[in-house]
């Protein structure tokens, strides 16, 4: 459905009802119209130009509203935008705005979008999500983010006061659905401009969402009161919306058990005897991130892992089931392909070490070895670096003792994030610890990653994978080329694929509306209420 | 948790007094220290400690890092301690033997608290016996460095260096052991001051001993009661310093741990029904620092009777 | 004593540029900077960051600019991980919070401690003194991040009695847990060396002198034993003062209390350059202060003591 936008569609209108939850039959809404989830840290900024967090989204969510919001299945319906049109060549996007009102009762204009997505491109506003315009590939974006233009040349323009043009340098298939992001939401000009850095405060922010912000005890506390200027104000039924910070899971699961929160992510480990316990309240549904150990191929990376039979002997023998069933055990997926298995439109490739039985792919991997030279006699030396957290810890223990009895000996290297980061920019490593998470639901959002000119921390490169992502922006038919770019990275092996996340969350039964569909696992507090019980 | 430094000062004291009146305070000493009940509970809780930490990895069926893929992924159910399988101690939640474990804990936990202790004593000997000897400005400024060092948040200090340098073990060490060198050269170097002008010493000088052999033949040897003290009532804060770290996410590296690598591991999952993973490295904790207090005490006491 | 309490302050404007210096130059050297994450930041974008942050200037102008704004403006800058606030708000935030716990703490230890030390002391070797001691070399080596889970499991999901975590400065119930959390072993410290010296002063000449003249017991107590019986308890408490701060770490960890001592560890981990130094800078300020303090109170109960 994405090619639609972009190659075919002369005139795309969308006229979908907008999307709201009503409570199913038999359902009573509860008197107390509040829920409570858990957040793991403080949340960093209220800012859309300068949240760069899940938590913080989930925030800008209740606050602001965007183009383009998503449904219980992550399809995007209208947010702000009540219809738009694409033009032939897939270049220009014309969005018409719905009426709408800012928290403070001025309405909210085409204008806001133009003077949010410039600041966001500004060098001033220093932005770390101003790539997300890039990615969008919205023209003179990446000028201007070099201070080589004037914010103003940004290929966005508002025709009217509700009539707003997008210009891209590049076809995209899939820029509808990068309009959901955070960084793409408008901000209140006025407000903004007589306020300076201030106007994210409590008390001062104004937001164009379902919901307002009553308080934010910064690390303990964030509330969010329904927004009665919201422009669908009257099908919002939660009333008031908390997010509590608890900076220990294990903590979080206790509070959970004693009723102050709704919503709790489960310690690794702990699904099967939660679900055993509370059926209905343990939760395991897919997220859009994939999990790795990334060799570095660089000229800084040792010699042994350029040598492509060691790498497809280690992708071999590491036995993700037991990672998956035995550690984890939350529902997660065994990972053979990069891109995750639920990414809308992609089929991983057939066949493959994932069809093979464990005792034939052990078999092959000491054979695999013993061709290059290696084995438990004269084992392959590798430090496996991981950023601290207790199930990355577990993992590398695991898979360490996976590798040992083919003779590749794995030295856990732990550092704590910012040593890992910076050593991964820099290809200061040997193997490590890595996982990526979907922007959009499209699956070129994880095979960027591995372009020549990509993150790739590991420097992988290959040109006839650069060759298929290129032809794919373009292509009718996307799925054979990203189906043959899996191909490549699993005949190549630059990286160990892990496992496909998902999200194991404990969540109150009388919550309803969340979705368990949507791969970002983005959700609206609009959509939800509370069901008496 | 701080050594009582009112106590040590007395006990300073009484080394200078006995060196005047020409008897060892050490005579006495033994016959006390082996009277006193609790200490020679707390010694002998010590040696079995130690012979587990050397030892007990003899009886172990598992090493510390091998994976028991029988227990994996059910350990609540199949990892509690059981003779049969060989965890004594059960397993953590990976499956691997938390006996083997904790001796392996036990071992790094001891070797960072009487390291750590060892770096602390010498360094604050040597510095106050330095300070005390030479004298004049030299122990005017070496002292006034001490009044600046002392309002450092050390513990600030110590996280900033295990994140500059990264985690490894001689850091740890090093940056431990140097929390606590000052107030032991303050005690030092005011016993330094009052030996300095003994005779024994005057006549070292007037034969042409250089001051460093005199501070470590004749100062440093004197100081040795306070030393033993201050060094067994150091280790328990050392080790309680490294559980704290660890808890931080700052200790050793995997597959190694320590006891609080271990509790906190433990106390993570305390209602998860794998209490064992938290009660036996507590155990051994808690009885360990037990050990050196009753000790530490036990041998202040013996040297610095009160009843004089 | 004036004198004295002058040349301490003036002794404490070296000390705190000396930690400001060694805290900033140690923090820029760590590897990794504020802004790396799990994606690499374009060269523009990463150039931008680090022009607003002023992070491109030679060390010695950073720090020298940093010292200006500090002194002349009392600014400490803006945060860099959480870019809506400045280090003074974040600090006015999370500074009282620490302050009330960590104050309460400090008045339970002391109270309670010292109360447990007397009353072990005058009933020596009675089974109230077994139980004082047990009690404290109990609770002194229970590391506090044992104990603050189980209490959450105690009074939160057993009990349902408190919350189990948060905070707000007018419902004391928030308060409770991370009292007893961070004061349980400074309490038991302090009963232990208040018992010892409670012991040797009962045990003196002139207590001795007091009985003799037919003194009723808790007079003598009250008039003669306890203040000397302090002293040590005084000398302990200056390094009592310090580690509750940097124990107050796992409170905020545990009970979300949103206080500093978070807010330091995160900004070592995270590299959060300005809030680190805002919270260093005020923490030695604070152990100066209250060494000096500690120092007075010293010298005002020992007549021995001149300055």
């Amino acid at each position: 459905m994405t090619k639609l936008f972009a190659t075919t569609a002369l005139l795309t209108a969308m006229a979908m009802p907008a999307w709201a939850v009503q409570p199913a039959e038999g359902e009573t809404l509860a008197e107390n119209q509040t829920y409570t989830y858990w957040l793991l840290d403080a949340i960093k900024s209220l800012d859309p130009a300068k949240n760069t967090d899940v938590e913080g989204s989930d925030a800008l969510r209740s606050l602001f509203e965007g183009l383009m919001i998503q449904d219980a299945q992550g399809e995007m319906i209208p947010g702000m935008a009540e219809t738009f049109e694409a033009s032939e060549d897939g270049l220009t996007y014309t969005f018409n705005l719905r009426e709408a009102n800012w928290s403070n009762g001025d309405p909210v204009t085409a204008d806001d979008f133009v003077y949010a997505w410039q600041r966001v491109a500004t060098p001033e506003t220093a932005s770390e999500y101003a790539w997300y315009l890039e990615l969008m590939n919205i023209e003179n974006a990446t000028q201007i983010i070099a201070g080589e233009m004037e914010p103003d040349q940004l290929g966005v323009t508002a025709l009217d006061d509700r009539t707003l043009q997008v210009r891209l340098t590049t076809p995209t298939p899939y820029f509808i659905k990068t309009l959901s992001h955070t960084t793409t939401y408008p901000i209140p000009r006025a407000v903004v401009e007589e306020l300076g850095d201030a106007w994210v405060q409590p008390g001062n922010i104004v937001g164009n969402g379902a919901y307002t912000l009553a308080s934010h005890n910064l690390g303990v506390e964030i509330v969010f009161q329904k927004n009665p200027e919201y422009w669908d104000a009257e099908n919002v039924l939660m009333e008031t919306v908390r997010g509590v910070t608890v900076n220990d899971n294990n903590v979080a699961l206790t509070r959970y058990q004693a009723g102050e929160l709704d919503r709790v992510q489960i310690p690794a480990g702990q699904f099967p005897r939660l679900s055993e316990e509370f059926p209905e309240a343990a939760v395991s549904v897919p997220n859009g991130c994939s999990y790795a150990y990334i060799f570095n191929l660089s000229e800084k990376g040792p010699e042994v892992l350029k040598d492509a039979r060691v790498r497809e002997a280690m992708a071999l023998s590491l036995n993700r089931e037991v990672i998956v069933d035995q550690v984890l055990q939350g529902g997660q997926e065994p990972a053979y392909s990069w891109t995750h298995w639920a990414i809308d439109g992609f089929s991983a490739p057939e066949g493959g070490m994932k069809d093979m039985p464990m005792e034939a792919r052990m078999a092959r991997a000491t054979e695999l070895l013993a061709e290059a030279g290696y084995g438990p006699d004269n084992p392959v030396r590798i430090q496996l670096q991981y950023n601290t957290d207790d199930s990355h810890r577990l993992l590398a223990i695991a898979a360490q003792q996976f590798w040992r009895p083919l003779g590749i000996e794995i030295e856990l290297n732990n550092v704590e994030w910012a040593v890992h980061t910076d050593r991964l920019q820099n290809q200061d490593f040997e193997m490590a610890r890595y996982a990526w998470c979907a922007d959009y639901d499209e699956a070129t959002t994880f095979l960027d990653w591995f372009r020549t000119t990509g993150y790739n921390s590991g420097k992988w490169s290959n040109e006839e994978y650069d060759k298929l992502l290129v032809d794919a922006r373009t292509a009718e038919d996307t799925a054979p080329l990203y189906s043959r770019a899996e191909e490549i990275l699993a005949e190549e092996n630059p990286a160990v694929f892990v496992y496909h996340y998902a999200d194991v969350d404990m969540i109150n039964p009388a919550i309803k509306g969340l979705p368990r569909e949507n791969l970002l696992n983005t959700w609206y507090a609009k959509d939800l209420y509370r069901v008496a019980e | 948790m701080v050594i009582d430094q009112s106590k040590m000062q007395s006990l300073s004291d009484r080394f200078v007094e006995a060196e005047v009146k020409g008897r060892s305070p050490w005579a006495d000493a033994r016959k006390r220290f082996f009277r006193n009940k609790a200490a020679m509970l707390g010694l002998m809780i010590l040696v079995l400690v130690s012979l587990f930490a050397i030892f007990g990895g003899y009886v172990a069926q598992w090493s510390n890092e091998e994976l028991d893929f029988s227990v994996m992924g059910q350990v609540a159910q199949m990892g509690q301690p059981s003779l049969e399988n060989g965890h004594f101690f059960g397993t953590d939640n990976l499956g691997r033997d938390l006996y083997a474990r904790v001796v392996q804990g036990t071992r790094i936990s001891l070797m960072v608290g009487v390291v750590g202790a060892a770096i602390a004593v010498i360094v604050g000997t040597l510095y106050g016996a330095t300070a005390g000897y030479v004298g004049g400005r030299t122990d005017q400024i070496m002292m006034r460095t001490v009044d600046i060092l002392m309002s450092i948040p050390y513990m600030f200090v110590l996280i900033l260096l295990l994140v500059m340098f990264g985690r490894s073990m001689s850091m740890l060490f090093l940056g431990i052991g140097l929390i606590s060198w000052l107030d032991m050269s303050r005690i030092v170097r005011g016993q330094t001051l009052s030996l300095k002008n003994r005779e024994f010493i005057e006549a070292a000088r007037a034969t042409g001993v250089s001051s460093f052999r005199i501070i470590i033949r004749h100062i440093v040897p004197n100081l040795l009661g306070v030393v033993a003290v201050y060094a067994t009532l150091l280790v328990p804060l050392m080790i309680l310093t490294e559980s704290f770290i660890s808890f931080l996410g700052l200790g050793v590296q995997e597959p190694l741990t320590s006891w609080g690598a271990l509790i906190s591991e433990g106390a993570g999952t305390m209602n998860y029904g794998t209490l064992w993973q938290l009660a036996f490295p507590l155990f051994f904790f808690v009885i360990t620092l037990f050990g050196f207090f009753f000790v530490g005490d036990g041998l202040r006491d013996a040297l610095d009777p009160k009843e004089r | 004593m004036f004198a004295f309490i002058l040349r301490r302050l003036a002794v404490a404007i070296p000390t705190l540029l000396l930690l400001i210096v060694f805290s900033f130059v140690l923090m820029q050297m760590a590897p990794g900077g504020p802004f790396t994450g799990e994606r690499a930041l374009p060269p523009a974008v990463l150039a931008n960051l680090e022009a607003q942050y002023g992070l491109n200037d030679p060390l010695w102008l950073q720090i020298w600019n940093y010292l200006v704004n500090v002194v002349v403006h009392f600014d400490f800058g803006p945060s860099f991980v959480y870019p809506d606030r400045t280090v003074n708000q974040l600090i006015a935030n999370g500074f009282p919070v620490t302050l009330t716990y960590g104050g309460l703490s400090f008045i339970a230890a002391v109270v309670m401690g010292v109360a447990l030390g007397v009353v072990a002391a005058i009933w020596h070797n009675s089974w109230i003194d077994y139980l004082a001691v047990g009690i404290s070399i109990g609770a002194q080596v229970l590391p506090n991040f044992v104990m603050a889970p189980l209490l959450v499991l105690v009074f939160t999901l057993w009990y349902g009695l408190l919350p189990g975590g948060g905070w707000s400065f007018s419902n004391p119930s928030f308060w409770i847990m991370p009292v007893i959390a961070l004061s349980t072993s400074y309490m038991a410290s302090i009963a232990r060396i208040t018992r010892s010296s409670m012991l040797e002063v009962l045990g003196s000449n002139h207590i001795r002198t007091a009985r003799a003249k037919g003194m009723p017991e808790h007079r003598v107590i009250i008039r003669h034993a306890l203040k000397p019986a302090m002293l040590p308890v005084i000398s302990y408490l200056g390094p009592v003062f310090v580690s509750m701060i940097t124990g107050s770490v796992v409170i905020d960890i545990y009970f979300s209390t949103g206080g500093i001592g978070k807010a330091f560890v995160d900004s070592a981990l995270n590299r959060d350059y300005a809030v680190m130094m805002g919270v260093t800078i005020l923490v030695g300020a604070l152990t100066i202060l209250f060494n000096l303090i500690v120092d007075v109170l010293y010298a005002w109960i020992d007549p021995k003591i001149r300055y």
